[in-house]
């Protein structure tokens, strides 16, 4: 019995990558329980550990904590990734939301259908390039800091490294025409918590394969 | 010039409404524009009012917020409905976190065709009444209080009662076998910034007819093919 946190989810990202990222830049060691069948999950259900009957599950400092928004405002408050006062914590809490809708065009990827993709491709391109990095792009350019808010490190970094970094792979020269993004994931990816994160061997997981998504659909057999 | 938050939205609940029921149960007076014409969405576009060009977007002590969460997320703390602790936080935003998934589901049922309203709303009556529902009536059946979180009206309460409503909006006996969740809707809609909201000529929006629908579309020239969950 550790004290670590314990993570529980399914061996990929999801919906539980941006906990892990938030954990491994906050430098805190965790641990995670793999959900590899419909019965593990069943048993989860019927010990009542899971408060919607749903997975991320967070045991964190006595709370078993769900729903992933609450998660990670616990972690980045508590490791103070939260801004300074209110107002820092607005700011943040907006990149991030933002942030997290671009990463959910990202998170259903994987199950849309074969003759869909590429449209989706399309989509996540056009929402990232239009929309959303054009945005942090000038909060960097206008107040010329190292960070998003505050001139501190908070959690708006860390979503906004992960997302970069998700949306490349999809579209590799995605930051082409966004040059303080280009310096900012550099400066984040060399920041020592993250840098330890990027190098295998690390709990960050591969992006979402086929077997990934036959794991979903057996475990949670909508 | 008022100081007051300024809402910008359509006449209408969609995401908006989350802020409004908020505001009001924390007595702060509001007020609100409403979208009517795709000209009038161009123009917030244009002047750089809409940090991801989309609405909600709220005017509050001098910034341009936008982002449902994180909007209700400052009112929540600027006016004490936030919790007295970082775990009472993590109550509150895991509970809002339940009772936001379910009222998504019921954001897109105006949108949706006559048939698949049908199927939609079997699935928010069940959702409801074997998820979220049991979810918050073991809440309140452990602790024995009057609030979700702390012995302290919050956030959670506020957001409870309105998914409450908006579920018996489409099954109106769906608390039927939820006593401590019938107590609470008692309860909370009895505090008088509550009682006031809930009486006509509140700002509480009615629900979503077909012209509200036809706004959203026109203006936003969006959401034509939603498919039920």
């Amino acid at each position: 019995m550790s004290g670590k946190p314990r993570l529980t989810y399914l061996n990929g990202r999801g919906r539980m990558e941006p906990v892990r990222w938030l954990l491994a830049a906050a430098g805190v060691e965790f641990e995670e329980i793999f959900l590899e069948t419909r019965e593990q999950y069943e048993k989860l259900i019927k010990d009542g550990v899971l408060m919607f009957q749903q997975v991320p599950l967070v045991e964190i400092d006595g709370m078993k904590m769900v729903q992933t928004r609450a998660i990670l405002s616990y972690i980045a408050g508590k490791h103070n990734l939260y801004g300074k006062d209110l107002k820092e914590r607005a700011l943040i809490d907006m990149y991030v939301e933002g942030i997290t809708d671009l990463m959910q065009m990202i998170l259903v990827f994987p199950f849309s259908p074969p003759e869909a993709k590429a449209k989706n491709i399309d989509s996540i391109k056009e929402r990232a390039t239009n929309r959303y990095f054009p945005v942090f792009e000038k909060v960097l350019k206008q107040h010329g800091q190292d960070f998003l808010v505050g001139n501190k490190f908070s959690w708006a970094d860390v979503q906004l490294i992960e997302a970069i970094l998700a949306v490349e792979e999809k579209i590799p020269a995605v930051l082409s025409g966004f040059p303080q993004l280009q310096a900012f994931k550099k400066r984040m990816s060399n920041m020592p918590t993250i840098k330890k994160f990027l190098q295998p061997g690390s709990p960050r997981k591969p992006p979402p394969d086929e077997c990934y998504v036959e794991t979903v659909l057996k475990v949670f057999k909508k | 010039m008022a100081g007051k938050p300024k809402l910008y939205y359509f006449d209408g609940r969609g995401k908006m409404e989350s802020i409004r029921w908020l505001l009001a149960a924390a007595g702060v007076e509001f007020e609100e524009e409403f979208l009517e014409t795709r000209e009038q969405y161009e123009k917030l576009l244009q002047d750089g009012s809409l940090l991801f060009q989309q609405v909600p977007m709220v005017e509050i002590d001098g910034m341009k917020m936008v982002q449902t969460r994180a909007i209700l997320n400052y009112i929540a703390a600027k006016y004490n409905l936030y919790g007295k602790d970082l775990k009472e936080r993590a109550l509150i935003d895991m509970y809002v976190g339940g009772t936001d998934d379910l009222m998504g589901f019921i954001l897109i049922f105006p949108f949706l065709s006559a048939e698949d309203k049908e199927k939609q709303r079997a699935f928010i009556v069940e959702k409801a009444t074997s998820r979220y529902f049991p979810a918050y009536e073991k809440v309140l059946k452990d602790h024995g209080q009057d609030f979700l979180v702390g012995k302290n009206f919050s956030w959670a309460d506020v957001h409870l009662l309105e998914a409450i409503l908006m579920v018996e909006e489409k099954k109106s006996d769906v608390l039927t076998g939820f006593p401590q969740l019938q107590a609470f809707k008692a309860r909370i809609s009895s505090i008088p910034t509550i009682k006031k909201f809930l009486q006509p000529g509140s700002q509480r929006k009615p629900v979503p007819d077909d012209k509200y629908v036809e706004t959203v579309r026109r203006v936003l020239r969006a959401y034509d093919n939603m498919k039920a969950n």
